[in-house]
């Protein structure tokens, strides 16, 4: 589709108006002055409706019994655009593998979900949150227990009534 | 009653100026947050509603804010004018309010007190000659920024006053012939007496008032001396903090003062229409509200609730005014420079001198034909004015006067456009 051109004819000087058009003017902005219905979001009280793919806070999911479900395999750090993932992992006795260290640096982050995708076993993920203030910087790099307490609703990689992106 | 005297009459008027200096500072104050709510709604927001209930704390909070904000001071600015600027623009913005009679005449048990914090003679050409010192504070402190935003800014101010004071004058000159006193005291009654506020006999005349007023306060449309999309800020660019501030403050100020002024000379100061009742003037040694039928004055009947309830009309008159310059502010755009001054000379000013004339005859006529000054006299000059008006906005709103940069300014001469194409190389087998 090619760029759309609207040619706009200037009027002829003998017909243009300046008064009547600033009547008209001041007309329109005193309609909208009086009108109740603002465009404002009065955002602490008023909560911004989330897209399921919205993507922000990380979460780690948990098994019933509190345990993480990373198995450290090392493919998000590995996958990390932004290198923003540490991993260290370990083995206990039952040759498991679990997570020693495990953080993310959520300025570096750049929001991309795609730890979310190679994660094997569906433990990391994106979440639907955004308020991550701090009054600190070095409070931006979550560690695992801080990953794990997050308890917002983690990210659908896809729409749920539009699964495929039609 | 007598009006009040010694003593009683110093603390009086020392209350008085106690008083209106606190008002104007709080509806300075209430004015700021009234443009942002109001430019807010016309816009489809909210605006500031968080500090205390609907946001009414929001002043006291910028002026905190303001006052702990660090003062710069640009490292090749002169010091001494640079802090002078601010203060010579918020004095004469604070001192011109001082002549406006906002109430009808106050009875205490020691007298009667005027309310009007110097009633002197001269009335509206102290407005005139204080309101034009403002400027000083503008030129002086956009020189001394040593940036050359702020010094075009200030050299734009100083054209710009310059050029619409002229027809300010002019079309107070209108009044001042209708009112035959510079005093606004005395203009105030004079409208009481003509049954007519004189934006009906003198339409025209309030037009270009109000238009003026509007270019000397330096309000949009014609905020060239600050026009942020050109000039940063303008003439306070440099600025910061309480500075800043008091640059703030005073065009406020300036609005609020021009805004009594209008509402004074044009919709009849504190006078409540359709009223006698509130009429009251000092007159020979008496407080009259009229004259009866053989000429002899009827003694006003002054109370409390009646200086109240003038000091109310007064109040709205003049919200309506400042309503207005943020109601304008918030629709139209900025003008050009050049349509500025041509709008300016070519038209304010020959159509007020214009006008002066006709409105000069017209009394004259009237005084000959021996009409006293009262309803058939304002009726008589409303028309004349009326019909002067209308000429004035078909003029005007024909674009014979401000016109876009590409529009021709005739259509019986049509434009030709300079051929700016480069010839290219020719064409082989042309």
């Amino acid at each position: 589709m090619g760029v759309q051109v609207k040619v706009i004819q200037r009027p002829e000087p003998g017909r243009t108006s300046y008064l009547r058009a600033a009547l008209k003017g001041m007309a329109l902005t005193f309609r909208h002055m009086v009108n109740p219905t603002k465009v404002t979001q009065q955002y602490p009280e008023e909560q911004t409706d989330l897209s399921p793919r919205w993507r922000g806070t990380h979460v780690m999911e948990t098994h019933a019994d509190g345990r993480p479900k990373c198995v450290a395999c090392g493919l998000c750090p590995t996958v990390c655009p932004a290198n923003c993932i540490r991993l260290v992992g370990g083995e206990d006795d039952n040759g498991n593998r679990y997570p020693i260290v495990y953080e993310i640096d959520e300025f570096r982050c750049i929001f991309c979900g795609m730890c979310q995708e190679v994660c094997p076993v569906e433990a990391i993920h994106v979440g639907q949150h955004f308020e991550n203030a701090e009054y600190s910087r070095d409070r931006f790099v979550y560690d695992l227990d801080r990953l794990m307490e997050q308890d917002h609703p983690s990210t659908l990689l896809w729409d749920p009534s539009d699964p495929r992106s039609e | 009653m007598e009006p009040i005297s010694g003593v009683p009459a110093v603390l009086a008027m020392l209350g008085k100026i106690v008083g209106i200096f606190t008002a104007v500072m709080i509806v300075v104050a209430y004015t700021t947050y009234a443009e942002r709510r109001v430019s807010a709604w016309i816009q489809d927001r909210h605006g500031p509603n968080r500090v205390g209930p609907f946001g009414l704390l929001q002043p006291i909070a910028d002026g905190i804010k303001n006052i702990l904000k660090e003062e710069t001071m640009p490292a090749t600015a002169n010091r001494f004018w640079f802090v002078l600027g601010p203060m010579l623009s918020i004095i004469p913005a604070l001192v011109a309010i001082a002549v406006v009679p906002f109430a009808a005449p106050l009875p205490t048990p020691w007298g009667v007190v005027d309310m009007v914090v110097a009633d002197v003679p001269i009335g509206v050409l102290w407005v005139l000659a204080i309101g034009s010192l403002g400027i000083y504070g503008i030129v002086i402190s956009g020189w001394a920024s040593n940036n050359k935003y702020a010094f075009l800014g200030a050299l734009r101010a100083s054209a710009q006053m310059v050029s619409y004071e002229v027809a300010l004058g002019l079309a107070l000159i209108a009044t001042l012939m209708l009112a035959g006193n510079v005093t606004l005291t005395e203009m105030v009654w004079q409208q009481q007496q003509l049954d007519w506020w004189y934006a009906f006999p003198l339409s025209l005349a309030f037009i270009l008032f109000v238009i003026s007023a509007f270019a000397e306060t330096n309000r949009l449309p014609f905020d060239m001396p600050e026009a942020e999309s050109e000039l940063v800020t303008g003439y306070h660019t440099e600025y910061s903090a309480m500075k800043f501030s008091m640059f703030f403050i005073a065009e406020y100020a300036h609005m609020m003062t021009a805004s009594a002024l209008m509402a004074t000379l044009f919709l009849g100061g504190w006078d409540i229409p359709f009223a006698t009742w509130d009429d009251a003037y000092y007159w020979q040694g008496q407080y009259i509200s009229g004259f009866d039928e053989a000429g002899a004055p009827i003694a006003a009947s002054l109370a409390a609730w009646k200086s109240l309830a003038t000091y109310a009309v007064f109040s709205l008159k003049t919200a309506f005014f400042l309503f207005l310059y943020i109601w304008v502010r918030w629709t139209l755009p900025r003008f050009r420079y050049d349509q500025v001054m041509t709008l300016g000379w070519k038209v304010m000013l020959p159509v007020s001198l214009a006008y002066v004339m006709v409105v000069a005859s017209t009394i004259l006529v009237l005084d000959y034909l021996e009409i006293p000054y009262g309803f058939v006299f304002g009726l008589v000059l409303t028309v004349v004015s009326g019909l002067c008006t209308l000429g004035f906005l078909f003029f005007l709103d024909r674009d014979r006067v401000i016109a876009g940069a590409a529009v021709p300014h005739r259509l019986d001469r049509p434009v030709r456009m300079p051929d700016t194409r480069v010839p290219g190389p020719a064409i082989r087998g042309d």
